[in-house]
């Protein structure tokens, strides 16, 4: 047991520090390390264009998308280079936030099921941040229950025409291209008659109409296609086999393991550590120090969990279900934490205006935005079913649609 | 990176683990539990004889001269099968005050008997409620000899040497207090059982009247030592909490699968089914820590007290969780003498206060994190 790089390791972050200490945006970088979860700003520039920038001059080194293989734009670097990177880039890191859903979910769902051609084609400008994707899955008939969707598919000729709507898709207004899911057999069960496409956004009748979230801001939309022509080029996987080809992408999801969940816990720490209090510093405080501990423990135990299966991942075994943890435990504590910063404010933790509000209003944009983090990709319930039954081997949720037509399921709870 | 036990450390847990399925069934507990005896002689001396008493104490005094990690695999066996034997405050507690501030001649004297299992082993800190604490720390050393009341002490009553924390200043200064080893058969001490909420692991009152004593490691720094034999069985101790945690995680799951009510395994409720997810939470974080934990004891980085009081609050709470949860999974069956579920349930809440409670950690991870964050 030890957390010492290997000579080839050390010369690796040796490598990536100097990189990265040379050609880092630099002016952003305190105002990097001071954003949260809910708050990310750059006075005076476009976070987007900055990303893309520093994505762009990653990739034209050889630093993006470290674990892709070369020809696709990657470096096909080993789990623990990957890490070493993360762990080097520090606050910049917070820049590739818009192509998480790109690089981490539609980028390897094409290279395991696209043709070698397109996937030459479209996957350096994904690994360059040149092109954003996005991940068309939900509906507002199918959020948990994926399988629920109802955007159809067609086919006419050698195309496929879509008609229908995605709901609560992150970033689909600055996206180019996007992964769709779609419903190409009505008469079978519901996991039976879904099939996988990529599309670009672009396209003629594809309709982007940005929401607005609990949090004022906009990050995610709705997206209408009427009469959507896609080529069955673009198909992913076979046809009906959908739903095992969206299971690639949600598996994938957990590869990002490493990228450090946010907890709130380091922010804070920081706070207590300076706030004060009628009766002094408020760490000085018995029961603020024995929420931070508590916190304190939840944070680290996330932590080492993600050395534990960084370990496993570099030994070749494959990331498993358990990794659901990480997402379940940092949501639901962010939210405290949120909760637990503004108490500690008293009155004044109404305020969030970066003016007047302590640490700028961090806390309160972090209260803002933390319900979406237990809702997007599996709410918390979701996460527990996937431990219970594939972790502890439990029962699945008895399915009553299970082998039922999709066309014959109800669609409303009352009727 | 390699934040894993070896393959050698894993078959030494497996070793471990088949030993005590056969040797510590829940039947052996209970003899204890129930009165019977106040520890599990067989089961002790056969923990000698496979060579666990002795792992992290080097050769020369007799041990196996492993090392950490590897008692720290062994601990987390000891607390999965919930031994009821004095093995924490023999091997955590007595022999790392040893190993830590002992003279040749007492390592000599003592680690080979605990090696071999001929000398049960405490440590004597707490008189009375509280925290450990140098102002709690009354009991007086004069000449020699120490007069004075400590309780409870783990596994008093049936330890053969005590080492003992005592007053020998009055500058209200943590300098006040030093360390001394007793031997508790050579006359001065009275050891009285105590009932405790945990039978399995004995209690004790131990008065000492101008009993003799010998000091270990220089006088006034008993504090020092104290904080740092604490730390290092904060960590042992955790890996026997998350044992014992991912037991009841167990017991729970196989009995959800197979009690029926309404037609199915109560294990296709989704409200038991998020219980026993939660638990694996739970464990899960508490054994990440100790990981860190067990890093840090092996290579005595210094960052041992703070990864030593995260495993610690970690794994109290993990094992607080499980074994409370696994009863509620047990329904009433759960609440019953005859099932083993309080058997945990009593280890978990018992060992939660053995090297001071939950909230007395919590303070000193705060206190820890916020110097490294001076330094
Ligand atoms: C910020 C944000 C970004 C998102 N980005 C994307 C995106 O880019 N692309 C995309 O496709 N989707 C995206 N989503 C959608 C997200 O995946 C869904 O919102 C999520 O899966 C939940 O589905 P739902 O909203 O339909 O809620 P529902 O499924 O209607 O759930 C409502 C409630 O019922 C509970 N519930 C449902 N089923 C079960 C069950 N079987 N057992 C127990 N409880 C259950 C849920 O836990 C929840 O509490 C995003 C969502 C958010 C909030």
């Amino acid at each position: 047991m030890n957390f010492d790089d290997t000579p080839q390791e050390a010369a690796f972050r040796a490598e990536a520090k100097a990189w990265i200490s040379a050609n880092a945006p630099k002016q952003y970088e305190e105002e990097l390390r001071k954003s949260s979860l809910g708050r990310t700003v750059l006075k005076g520039a476009n976070i987007l264009e900055v990303a893309k920038a520093w994505q762009k001059k990653k990739a034209d080194a050889g630093w993006a998308c470290l674990h892709w293989p070369k020809e696709y734009g990657g470096r096909g670097s080993s789990p623990i280079e990957r890490v070493i990177w993360q762990q080097e880039e520090g606050p910049f890191g917070k820049l590739s936030g818009m192509f998480i859903i790109g690089h981490g979910m539609c980028g390897p769902t094409m290279m395991a099921f696209a043709g070698e051609e397109q996937k030459r084609k479209y996957l350096p400008p994904l690994a360059s941040g040149e092109k954003v994707w996005c991940q068309l899955f939900s509906e507002p008939a199918g959020g948990s229950d994926v399988a629920g969707l109802r955007t159809r598919a067609e086919k006419n000729g050698d195309d496929w025409i879509i008609n229908g709507q995605k709901i609560w898709t992150s970033g689909a207004h600055y996206s180019d291209y996007g992964i769709l899911l779609t419903r190409t057999d009505p008469n079978v069960a519901k996991h039976k008659g879904l099939t996988m496409f990529f599309l670009d956004m672009k396209s003629p009748g594809v309709e982007v109409r940005p929401i607005k979230q609990a949090s004022g801001q906009s990050d995610f939309n709705e997206v209408y296609f009427t009469d959507v022509k896609i080529p069955d080029s673009q198909r992913l996987g076979t046809v009906n086999d959908g739903w095992n080809v969206s299971l690639t992408t949600l598996m994938n999801e957990r590869m990002s393991i490493g990228a450090g969940v946010s907890t709130g816990f380091p922010e804070l720490f920081d706070f207590c550590n300076s706030l004060m209090l009628e009766d002094g510093p408020a760490i000085e405080d018995r029961s603020v120090r024995s929420k931070l501990a508590n916190y304190a423990v939840k944070a680290s135990g996330l932590r080492y969990t993600s050395m534990r299966a960084i370990s496993a991942l570099s030994k070749g075994e494959r990331p498993g279900p358990e990794n659901s943890i990480g997402k379940l435990v940092a949501g639901s504590m962010v939210q405290e934490v949120a909760m637990y910063a503004l108490d500690l404010q008293g009155a004044a933790g109404v305020l969030s205006g970066p003016e007047e509000a302590e640490v700028a209003g961090k806390f309160q944009a972090m209260l803002l935005r933390a319900p979406g983090t237990r809702v997007e990709g599996g709410t918390d319930e979701i996460m527990r079913n996937i431990i219970a039954e594939r972790v502890l081997g439990l029962p699945g949720d008895i399915r009553v649609d299970k082998d039922v037509p999709f066309n014959k399921i109800p669609t409303k709870g009352r009727a | 990176m390699n934040f894993d036990f070896s393959d050698e450390q894993k078959q030494m847990r497996d070793e471990a683990r088949k030993f005590l399925a056969e040797k510590c069934p829940p039947k052996a507990v209970r003899e204890v539990l129930d009165g019977k005896a106040p520890y599990d002689k067989t089961l002790w001396k056969g923990l000698a004889e496979m060579g666990f008493l002795g792992v992290a104490i080097p050769e020369e005094f007799g041990g196996a001269g492993a090392g950490h990690l590897e008692l720290c695999v062994i601990a987390e066996e000891m607390g999965r099968a919930n031994a009821p034997v004095p093995f924490s405050s023999t091997v955590y507690l007595a022999a790392e005050a040893l190993l830590l501030a002992g003279s040749d001649a007492q390592k000599q004297k003592w680690l080979p008997k605990i090696a071999s299992g001929e000398a049960i082993g405490t440590l004597a800190l707490f008189e009375g409620k509280g925290n450990p604490s140098p102002k709690a720390i009354k009991l007086q050393a004069s000449g020699g000899t120490l007069s004075g009341v400590k309780k409870p002490v783990p596994d008093g009553a049936i330890a053969d040497f005590a080492v003992v924390a005592a007053r020998t200043g009055s500058t209200g200064r943590d300098s006040d207090i030093s360390l001394f080893l007793v031997d508790l058969k050579t006359g001065g001490v009275e050891a009285k059982s105590l009932t405790n909420v945990d039978p399995t692991r004995g209690q004790a009152e131990l008065t000492f009247k101008n009993a003799k004593a010998e000091p270990l490691g220089a006088a006034g720094d008993g504090w020092s030592i104290l904080t740092q034999v604490l730390d290092r069985a904060a960590v042992l101790l955790a890996f026997e909490q998350v044992g014992g945690s991912d037991r009841a995680l167990e017991m729970g799951r196989d009995y959800a699968l197979d009690r029926i009510a309404f037609g199915r395994p109560i294990g296709s409720f989704q409200a038991v089914k998020h219980i026993l997810a939660d638990m694996y939470v739970s464990a899960t974080l508490a054994r990440s820590n100790c990981y860190y934990g067990a890093w840090a004891l092996s290579t005595n980085a210094s960052e041992l007290p703070e990864a030593a009081a995260a495993a610690r609050i970690s794994a109290t709470q993990a094992f607080q969780h499980c074994s409370k949860n696994n009863i509620q999974v047990h329904g009433g069956m759960g609440f019953t003498w005859e099932f083993d579920c309080h058997m945990y349930y009593r280890r978990a809440n018992t060992t939660a206060l053995t090297l001071g409670s939950l909230s007395y950690w919590e303070d000193q991870l705060i206190d820890r994190m916020r110097k490294k964050n001076a330094a």
